[in-house]
């Protein structure tokens, strides 16, 4: 890549940051440039993230509907699945999915649901609800 | 306390990656300027795996460098610097720790996660738990902050660092914190970069596992040839193209950094050889940029949706990796300093 190719789109999700790349000066040397960001980049980004938010809108909706436990939306809001959030709490994957019945979730002990909104990091009234 | 407590005259430095920029900017800081692409290059930290086992929302780990720790402890050992860890299993004690030493005037490198750090633009925040920054001083509750990755210095609250600090799952941090005990020493750089490079083209030419090096390239090839024509194909291959970029990159994966290396340590060392490799490598490396381009285009539909053209592209990229890094390994060997 060559000093004046550096991608100076600027990428909406550096949020005006620019980041460091290394680049061809006219000199033929490599040296440091500072980016104002990539398109490719913010397409990646943008795909990744709208992923988990559509995941959190179903999760959200289906919510509304009765169908799923907050627990679901806010694993989703935080950008986690149920494996990531597996690790973070120590749960045993299974008995995530089940805390995702409303029935279930309804139940939880204090400690529990202090242990999920420790790991999502929101309080124990916001994991209550969703919008 | 009333005024902020700073590490004594501490230069920020911007940098592409967390890991280097951090051990550049602390050799500086201890008297010793060293480039990142340096700290990145004589610690052996290029190379490739495709990790299918690991997985990050249902894809597969997908790595352009050497796993996290490895350019610390690299340097660590070929300067001579004394880099002391701490790990805590209380948060109490991590953070009066962290008080103790940055009240002490000390450099402190910490590794977090991403996700919790309120700095970071929203859009980069996901739970990656290797995040390197370095704490220079205190006000209050505030840290004093100088991530690589920003332009400046930043501030971070004292119940967000801790929540970074000691984030769970893969690579939990554990609020482990690190900083040198004595002065680095001048370095023979000839033999050092000898023994990288030799390392770096082991890496990627011998590993004995097919997901490491120039046969993982291959192996990610295969995979992403038989990708069926749908969005789940579409998330996999912008994934790659997402990890590949990581932070600062430019979306060659880290190729653009070694080769400032090879061109820094031919220059410091007089090993012509080395300068025409480097460019061989900023070639190579738009060779990465073009896959990136591609694949983007597919996800915009800019361009049909087709797999195995990808697939195409990364074995032309494992085909002049290949040739690289034995050309490399040459160029080491027949190295008299």
């Amino acid at each position: 890549m060559r000093e004046e190719e550096v991608p100076q789109e600027g990428n909406a999700v550096l949020e005006g940051h620019r980041k460091a790349v290394y680049a061809v000066g006219a000199d033929g040397k490599l040296r440091m440039v500072e980016s104002r960001g990539w398109e490719v980049e913010e397409v990646v980004t943008r795909q990744a993230i709208e992923d988990l938010e559509r995941r959190a809108e179903d999760a959200r909706r289906r919510f509304r509907a009765g169908e799923t436990s907050p627990l679901e939306y806010h694993m989703y809001r935080a950008r986690m699945d149920v494996p990531l959030l597996s690790q973070v709490t120590g749960l045993w994957q299974w008995r995530i999915r089940r805390h995702f019945r409303p029935k279930v979730f309804a139940q939880l002990s204090q400690p529990l649901r202090q242990r999920y909104a420790d790991a999502l990091g929101i309080t124990k009234e916001e994991l209550w609800t969703a919008p | 306390m009333d005024r902020a407590v700073t590490a004594s005259a501490f230069v920020h430095q911007h940098a592409s990656h967390c890991e280097s920029g951090v051990m550049s900017s602390l050799l500086r800081h201890h008297g010793m300027p060293v480039s990142e692409a340096m700290a990145f290059g004589i610690t052996s930290s290029l190379a490739f795996a495709y990790l299918p086992f690991l997985r990050i929302n249902g894809l597969p780990l997908i790595a352009y460098r050497m796993p996290p720790g490895a350019i610390i402890r690299g340097l660590d050992r070929a300067l001579g610097l004394g880099v002391k860890f701490e790990k805590f299993r209380s948060r109490e004690a991590g953070m009066a720790r962290l008080d103790e030493l940055v009240d002490s005037g000390r450099l402190v490198g910490l590794q977090t996660s991403i996700y919790w750090l309120p700095y970071v633009p929203q859009g980069l925040r996901f739970h990656f738990n290797a995040h390197n920054l370095l704490v220079y001083g205190r006000d209050r509750d505030e840290y004093l902050v100088s991530d690589p990755v920003a332009e400046t210095v930043v501030r971070c609250a004292r119940g967000d660092m801790e929540r970074a600090r000691f984030a769970k799952g893969v690579l939990a941090p554990k609020g482990k914190l690190y900083y040198a005990t004595r002065e680095p020493s001048a370095p023979d750089w000839a033999t050092l970069g000898r023994k990288a490079l030799k390392r770096t083209a082991n890496i990627m030419l011998r590993t004995p596992v097919p997901l490491i090096g120039v046969r993982g390239i291959r192996m990610l090839a295969r995979r992403v040839e038989r990708l069926p024509a749908d969005e789940s194909a579409k998330l996999y291959i912008g994934h790659i193209v997402r990890m590949q970029e990581e932070i600062g990159t430019g979306g060659a994966g880290f190729r653009f950094m070694y080769a400032a290396f090879l061109q820094e340590l031919s220059g410091v060392t007089g090993y012509a050889p080395l300068a025409s490799l480097s460019q061989r490598l900023v070639a190579i490396g738009d060779r990465w940029q073009e896959f990136a381009i591609a694949t983007s285009r597919m996800i915009k539909r800019r361009d049909p949706l087709h797999p195995p053209a990808l697939a195409t592209h990364l074995r032309e990229i494992a085909q002049q990796e290949e040739s690289f890094y034995r050309d490399l390994e040459r160029a080491a060997a027949a190295w008299r300093a």
